[in-house]
């Protein structure tokens, strides 16, 4: 029942707006916050846990204080653009946040940061904006676009996986996939094979692994591409182990892959089963809240709000240089254990290899392996900050 | 590259042509008769996959399922042209394209409100999980192979339909002239909303079978029904034959160009470039032999000359 949930985050949103206009708070540090992510359209479900996630976390900080304008941008960068302009100039938003794709963020991101805005990522890590286009304002609370396959190539070393056929979608997130997945792989690959975008159809690329001496598979193949392309491997016949990044094998759409996925170990900056206080609190509450087991989005969105709620509490936004030290310090109880930030303000943190396990009847994932330890990001000193 | 790579490859041409085939016989059929542009025939194809998905993981049976399925979509074609189709009839082209385009999100918008955002589970029944080994050592997967059998006997039957029997003779004679056969005394209506349940009943049916191997998820219509339309530009709009042979040509020279580009350009170029330039051309090519056709023969393989 997702309008009876629509009708209660109105309802807060009302509530936090009858707070703010009480003026014995006015004086108390008060916080406007633009959400632009993607609600309908293929690319849905990772907004809607994005957004869900960031909105239990203002919600359990009993803040009055924080009034967040969700936004849907269709999955289209020219609308995204358009949301930031009327959230910064019309709404008065002090921070934006939300957005899920990397070609996306790249259309926003430059121009927020530049009107002096602060823009959270809880998702899209492209690697230009951690090089050459990164900026004071501009924090990256997911990982940099190369994390997850860079901990896959790792893992595989020790996995000894030695001639793996790799797969990606042929555009920018895909070759920064595959590239990524090279730079710690130390065996030989067999072949980077990009197919189209949105494709969903994979028997020829199938046929093709079948005849050669592969002895593995890393793909990456986000959302219903992933989906497809499990579902015909599980047809296929195909023996091999495969690899890949967390976001095939994510909790939305693990249920839609079904058991052919049983058994992948796939690479994640979090995991349901990572046992600190944080996590297991954020895991009860959001089964409560929505009634079903958290994604990593979740958990992204769910620490971009806890950062942004203890900046809060330490500085003022108006106060944009002691906002920034705040934000920086990353002094929040992070669901992924310890967190930090990177001089280009992308996170430095654990990367883990999951398995996918049946639980009962629902499908998740379990840690079996730390593939990297406090894992920075390649593009550091492209950054002049 | 063995002889055995190559017919798996056919093979898999062949089950991506049929597949078209069941979407663009209802595209082509519904222009063909009532001379309009459906762009909410995606939308129909994923009816019948959420459909088949819904009433399989109710019932735990596929076939429950895949009848839901075409019986939905059809179901939902009947209700679209009663409702809204019937008046577009005599408005031009631009305005049944908006119409229809709206019904896209209407039906998008409004499965996310039944099923919600995330992707439904549908798999191939028991029987036909796995593979089959075929004559010569090729390794089949047993779904696609049925995929194969059954849009070759529906495109039989379409065949037989419109040949051979008196609903098909009033479907041809609609396609000829519209206004002669309702003065003949043929319930032009009820022939209309039977055509364009039929089309949407196909494309539920193509729905529901490659919704088991792909993602059932809102806005999966929307790429095939760009493939089908490309399909019926290259057959010849209002063609069912012309259908049938420009979807077994896209889906050949699709399948096999992702396949033997890469292999051509490796012939003469490293391995990775091989494999950049292969693939950027392999995803062209459809469209490269949509405008060959549109050169030299406009009106497409099987179409008429001022049709």
């Amino acid at each position: 029942m997702d309008w009876i949930r629509k009708m209660k985050k109105i309802a807060v949103a009302l509530t936090t707006v009858a707070a703010m206009a009480l003026p014995a708070i006015a004086h108390a540090n008060s916080l406007k916050v633009g959400m632009i992510t993607t609600l309908s359209g293929g690319g849905a479900s990772l907004g809607v846990d994005v957004r869900d996630g960031f909105l239990l976390a203002v919600k359990q900080s009993n803040n009055p204080n924080i009034e967040v304008v969700v936004e849907d941008d269709q999955r289209k960068p020219d609308v995204a653009v358009q949301l930031a302009d009327k959230l910064i100039q019309s709404d008065k938003a002090d921070v934006l946040t939300g957005i899920i794709w990397s070609n996306l963020a790249l259309a926003v991101v430059p121009s927020v940061v530049n009107q002096g805005k602060f823009y959270l990522s809880p998702n899209a890590g492209p690697s230009a904006l951690a090089g050459n286009l990164c900026h004071e304002n501009y924090f990256n609370v997911a990982w940099q676009n190369d994390n997850l396959h860079e901990a896959a190539g790792a893992y595989a070393n020790t996995a000894g996986l030695a001639r793996p056929y790799l797969v990606a979608p042929n555009y920018p997130a895909g070759k920064d996939a595959l590239n990524g997945f090279k730079r710690f792989f130390e065996g030989e690959v067999v072949q980077s094979h990009y197919t189209r975008l949105g494709q969903d159809d994979y028997a020829a690329e199938l046929a093709l692994i079948r005849a050669t001496d592969a002895d593995s598979i890393f793909f990456f193949l986000p959302g219903g591409m992933g989906i497809a392309f499990l579902k015909q491997f599980a047809q296929s016949g195909i023996d091999l182990p495969l690899l890949g990044p967390a976001f095939s094998f994510d909790q939305g759409i693990l249920q839609a892959v079904g058991e052919a996925a049983i058994g992948v170990k796939n690479t994640s900056q979090w995991s349901k089963d990572l046992d600190n206080e944080a996590n297991i609190g954020f895991v009860a509450a959001f089964q409560a809240e929505y009634g079903r087991l958290p994604s990593l989005y979740a958990s992204q969105g769910y620490d971009t709000a806890n950062l942004l709620i203890s900046a809060l509490a330490n500085a003022e936004v108006s106060d944009a240089d002691a906002f920034r030290a705040a934000l920086k310090a990353a002094e929040f109880d992070s669901v992924r254990g310890d967190f930090s930030f990177a001089a280009n303000h992308h996170p430095v943190q654990d990367i883990y290899v999951r398995e996918v396990v049946k639980e009962g009847d629902i499908l998740t994932n379990r840690i079996v392996a730390l593939a990297m330890e406090d894992r920075s990001n390649a593009f550091v000193n492209d950054c002049s900050m | 590259m063995s002889i055995v790579l190559i017919a798996e490859q056919i093979l898999n041409g062949l089950q991506l042509g049929v597949m078209l085939f069941l979407m663009a016989a209802g595209l082509t059929l519904i222009f063909g008769v009532m001379g309009l542009i459906n762009l909410a025939h995606g939308s129909l194809y994923m009816i019948g996959a959420f459909a088949c998905a819904g009433i399989a993981s109710a019932t735990g049976s596929f076939w429950l399922g895949l009848l839901a399925g075409l019986s939905a979509a059809a179901a939902a074609g009947a209700i679209v042209e009663l409702a809204v189709i019937r008046r577009l009839y005599n408005r031009d082209h631009l305005d049944q394209v908006l119409a229809t385009f709206a019904l896209i999100l209407v039906f998008s918008e409004g499965t996310r409100w039944v099923f919600g955002s995330f992707p439904l589970y549908l798999t191939p029944p028991e029987v036909l999980e796995g593979t089959v080994t075929l004559p010569g050592g090729i390794i089949y997967s047993r779904f696609r192979l049925a995929i194969i059998v059954a849009g070759l006997a529906v495109a039989g039957g379409l065949f037989l339909l419109i040949g051979k029997t008196l609903l098909g003779v009033r479907i041809r004679a609609g396609e000829c002239d519209r206004e002669m056969i309702a003065a003949l005394g043929v319930n032009i209506g009820i022939l209309y909303t039977l055509v364009f349940a039929l089309g949407a009943g196909l494309a539920g049916l193509a729905g529901a079978m490659v919704g088991s191997i792909q993602s059932v998820q809102v806005g999966m219509g929307e790429p095939v029904l760009i493939l089908a339309f490309v399909v019926i530009v290259i057959g010849g709009i209002g063609s069912v034959a012309g259908a049938f042979v420009g979807s077994i040509l896209v889906g050949m020279a699709d399948t096999l160009g992702r396949f033997l580009f890469p292999v051509f350009f490796g012939t003469f170029m490293d391995p990775s470039s091989a494999m950049s330039v292969g693939s950027a051309l392999a995803s062209m090519l459809i469209y490269l032999l949509m405008a060959a056709v549109l050169v030299f023969r406009p009106q497409g393989l099987f179409g008429h000359v001022g049709a």
